[in-house]
């Protein structure tokens, strides 16, 4: 066993894990966080998509002793005070999910483009999108909601902007 | 104003985007506290005898609580191949192999232990001695080595008898043009891979938890391959990640939860890896398909002939019934005079086929739209002109088919018209023609292809297809909703509520919707064939509308007032007496004084037929083969829109789907049955990269088969996309001499096609 110290959606973490178990796994089954799910075993499906330190990484392929000293963001940690974050709104507003299981990974996978393209044109959406994989949607409806999601944070770091200089 | 046909938000949402569903992996409930895990050890082979299963170096190894072979389930009931009576009876599977494993991913024996981990270690130290036979692969296996050898064959059935077709079918036809094309397997891989848990009751009841499409189907399919009574189990189903039909009834997986459970007195649960499940699940498609087309230089198309093979892989299943719909929809949208369908079913070493988005109906429509290009090229006439001349006059009244389809309402030239309009299909030629002339390196296709496919089928021509809805509301003016159908994204709890909504004058959010659980709801349909909305959402709407009629009567009581002077004021979800709106009493109360709810059983007359038009825009790099998705636009017409947002998700969806089988997905075996495509790296599952976004038009044409005016949309798109797309890419290098490239239409199948039509020198000068 290992002892491992993180921080998970703000909230200090420490618990002794096996060595070989999974970021994914520690946060489904010993905290029992099950927003990121697990949809292959190859790293190609992104439905296991988290932050570590505000990067989007696939949970399933770092280990939980990888993640200590880290500072981890799952889907349950997005909306703050019953508001649902941007991303989910805007999710929610283009129907971008329909069974729900690539969602929690395709979101945080969008939080994270967003925070290092704010304003992606639709084939860099796609291409960022690429390692998320959707039966349900053909996609269509995800990269709406991206693209609106990048919109409306940009409109409002505008409207911050003026704010500010006025 | 109506809330129907508005784009109202879904309900759902907001717990799939934050907590996450509760998918069965997910399940936390005190009867499952400290469940075993069950890990199925799997056939590497293709076609074996297995004469060993040795568990006793897995039954030492941590962790380990138990393990099964096949010989220990050996009391339990054969499965039996579907469609009894057509198929050969010797075709049994057992819930685990015995004597033989007939393909890669065949269950053979199981691991019981306490945690997942030590499930994964303890799979690998079960001993199975193999003794390998050849493998049984293709559409045409000779019966040198047979997979039963009691059926004496590796033929397991037909539907229609070949020796009747008519030599003459095609007599006084100026041109016959006749191509073997194959529907390639398809792996549906819902991103929810299959899982389940069992826990048996002090009651000597089993409840399993099971990702599924109908809990009353999985219900009974369970007890059976349990010999159980269907009263002696609950299924209850989880939020579901997606099953495109793959997840309709129990698999033996499943039952050998059941077994265990009872076997070790404990609950168990299983889910499976993705490698499991693209060799495990059932497959879709693998049809091989020998079209006949003939008709004069013009462009009329006088017959038409459909010879199927249906590959059912090792067990006929499902897949063994697909070629009934495929034969049943044969002439699609089209008036041929003469045509005619036969289908043999064959078994082989690999994965058995199912049901997959469409199921039976995209193989119709592929072939048909397939030979309809084949045909028009042949006359060198364009291929949507050939489409005009040859589609069904509008109707109105039901039109019965040569192969007994009862085609309910239709236009299908005007959905033609309409996508060709919305796709600018003249200046797409145009540009094509410009592209040819100058002979550039990105050449242009258009594909066309047009559709009536079959929504809300029955159980069979005796029983109406039905469907079964309780409404109630409660004193606190909120209300529930108990639905027969299976919701596993397509929004029925928004939909559902949409309509009781509109009837009870309750605001959306306010409705819960219950399904899936067999103790609560111990009838339904479930959610395939695209038959909810048309079926569970009309009964819906008659519960509603019939607790409202019941209210009235409790109201008029109340009030002391006559029943017929009472108006419903929807505003305020009460009853008022006309002209004297002080005098109200609301739902509500009448919910207090007594349980105000109403279960309704509505009845369609019988399926309906959604139609329409795709146009897909390729662009293919004729160096490398490459083709690219440029453009889909689609006319669907599914009649009456309940909610835009949720329909057009219907069809994104499918588009992709039916894009993604014409030129990115197939499930590869090797030529001694070992699957190549075993994991989402190796089989090419469509990402966001390879298609674009789509233009949907709009048309809906109401049927008269129930009050909504509704038919499905569930397949519509996979159904519609699939020719389309292959047309187009095939039409982008049709200058070049190239006539057909079968499934999926990948760069390496185009550049061949382009090579060996240089070769020929079969190309039109340009």
């Amino acid at each position: 066993m290992s002892h491992i110290e993180l921080t998970v959606n703000g909230e200090k973490r420490s618990d002794d894990v096996e060595p070989r178990l999974l970021l994914v796994h520690y946060l489904r089954e010993v905290l029992g966080l099950r927003a990121a799910n697990v949809g292959c075993d190859t790293t190609s499906c992104g439905a296991c998509t988290v932050l570590l330190d505000g990067k989007s990484v696939k949970s399933c392929t770092v280990l939980a002793v990888q993640a200590a000293g880290h500072d981890v963001t799952t889907a349950e940690g997005l909306a703050s005070a019953g508001e649902l974050h941007p991303v989910q709104a805007a999710f929610r507003q283009h129907h971008g999910l329909q069974c729900g299981f690539c969602t929690p990974g395709m979101v945080m996978a969008t939080v994270g483009l967003l925070s290092e393209n704010p304003d992606p044109t639709e084939m860099q959406v796609r291409e960022a999108l690429e390692g998320n994989l959707c039966r349900c949607t053909g996609y269509h409806n995800i990269i709406k909601a991206v693209l609106a999601a990048a919109e409306a944070a940009q409109a409002s770091a505008w409207a911050a902007g003026i704010e500010e200089s006025a | 104003m109506s809330i129907l046909g508005t784009r109202v938000l879904r309900t759902e949402d907001p717990k799939f985007l934050t907590t996450g569903g509760v998918y069965t992996e997910d399940v936390t409930d005190d009867r499952l506290a400290g469940a075993y895990h069950v890990f199925f050890v799997r056939s590497p082979v293709a076609h074996a005898r297995v004469n060993s299963v040795d568990v006793s170096a897995a039954l030492d190894a941590p962790g380990v609580v138990a393990a099964f072979t096949g010989a220990d389930l050996a009391d339990q009931p054969v499965i039996r191949p579907a469609a009894a009576g057509l198929m050969n009876v010797e075709m049994i599977q057992r819930l685990l192999a015995t004597d033989k494993v007939r393909f890669v991913g065949e269950p053979v024996a199981v691991v019981v232990t306490e945690h997942p981990y030590q499930g994964e270690d303890a799979l690998e130290l079960v001993e199975v001695d193999y003794d390998p036979l050849p493998a049984v692969l293709g559409f045409d296996p000779d019966d040198s080595s047979l997979l039963f050898e009691a059926a004496g064959t590796n033929v397991a059935g037909n539907w229609g008898d070949a020796s009747q077709l008519k030599q003459d079918l095609f007599d006084g036809c100026e041109v016959v043009v006749s191509h073997t094309i194959v529907n390639q397997r398809l792996a549906p891989a819902p991103m929810e891979a299959r899982a389940g848990a069992a826990v048996w009751g002090e009651d000597g009841r089993l409840t399993a938890w099971i990702p599924n499409q109908g809990a009353q189907g999985t219900r009974s399919g369970l007890a059976k391959l349990l010999g159980l009574e269907a009263s002696q189990v609950r299924v209850i189903t989880p939020d579901v990640g997606g099953a495109f039909g793959a997840k309709f009834g129990a698999d033996p997986e499943h039952a050998v939860l059941g077994w265990i459970a009872r076997r070790l007195g404990h609950p168990v649960r299983w889910a499976e890896t993705r490698y499991e499940n693209l060799i495990s699940m059932t497959h879709g498609r693998a049809q091989q398909h020998t079209v006949t087309i003939g008709g004069s230089r013009d462009g009329n198309v006088a017959a038409y002939r459909l010879e199927i093979v249906q590959d059912a892989g090792a067990y006929p299943k499902i897949g063994a019934i697909l070629p009934f719909l495929t034969i049943l929809m044969t002439t699609g949208p089209y008036d041929i005079p003469k045509a005619e369908a036969v289908a043999k079913v064959v078994v082989t070493s690999t994965t058995p086929i199912g049901a997959y988005r469409g199921a039976g109906r995209p193989e119709a429509t592929a072939a048909i739209e397939r030979a309809m290009d084949l045909f028009a090229a042949e006359i060198g006439v364009d291929p949507a002109e050939v489409r005009r001349k040859n589609l069904l006059a509008p109707f109105t009244e039901p039109h019965r088919t040569a192969f007994g389809a009862l085609y309910d309402t239709g236009d299908y030239a005007a959905a033609l018209d309409k996508a060709l309009a919305a796709a600018g299909y003249a200046d797409l030629r145009e540009e094509q023609k410009r592209r040819r002339a100058i002979g550039d390196v990105r050449q242009l296709g258009i594909g066309v292809a047009s559709y009536v496919e079959i929504t809300g089928m029955g159980d069979g021509d005796d029983t109406p297809p039905q469907e079964n809805a309780t409404v109630e509301v409660h004193p606190d003016g909120t209300a529930t909703i108990l639905t027969g159908t299976s919701p596993h994204g397509q929004g029925h709890a928004t939909a559902w509520a949409m309509l009781a909504s509109d009837e009870l004058g309750i605001p959306v959010d306010k409705f819960t919707l219950k399904w899936g659980d067999t103790d609560l709801i111990p009838e339904g349909g479930g959610t395939g064939g695209s038959r909810s909305l048309q079926q569970g959402g009309a009964a819906v709407q008659q519960a509603a509308q019939e607790l409202i009629e019941m209210a009235r009567l409790r109201a008029a009581a109340q009030l002391e007032a006559n029943a017929a002077d009472l108006v419903f004021d929807k505003s305020r979800s009460a009853f008022a007496v006309a002209g004297d709106p002080e005098a109200s009493v609301p739902l509500t109360q009448l919910a207090e004084d007594e349980r105000l709810l109403v279960r309704a059983v509505f009845s369609a007359p019988g399926a309906t037929f959604p139609f329409g038009t795709h146009v897909a825009v390729v662009e293919v790099d004729t160096e490398t083969g490459k083709p690219t998705l440029r453009r889909v636009v689609t006319v669907d017409d599914a009649g009456v829109v309940l909610n835009p947002l949720l329909a057009e998700g219907q069809r994104h969806g499918g588009i992709a789907q039916g894009a993604a089988q014409a030129f990115v997905e197939e499930v590869v075996y090797d030529a001694d049955g070992n699957p190549l495509t075993t994991s989402f790296a190796d089989y090419p599952f469509l990402s966001a990269t390879e298609v674009p976004s789509f233009e949907l038009a709009d048309m809906a044409t109401p049927t008269t088969y129930n009050p909504l005016g509704a038919k499905g949309i569930g397949e519509a798109g996979s159904i519609g996309a699939t020719p389309a797309v292959q047309n187009a890419i095939i039409d982008a290098v049709a200058h070049l001499g190239v006539r057909h490239i079968d499934l999926p239409v990948t760069s390496r199948r185009v550049w061949t096609a382009i090579q060996q039509a240089a070769a020929a020198g079969s190309g039109s000068e340009h």
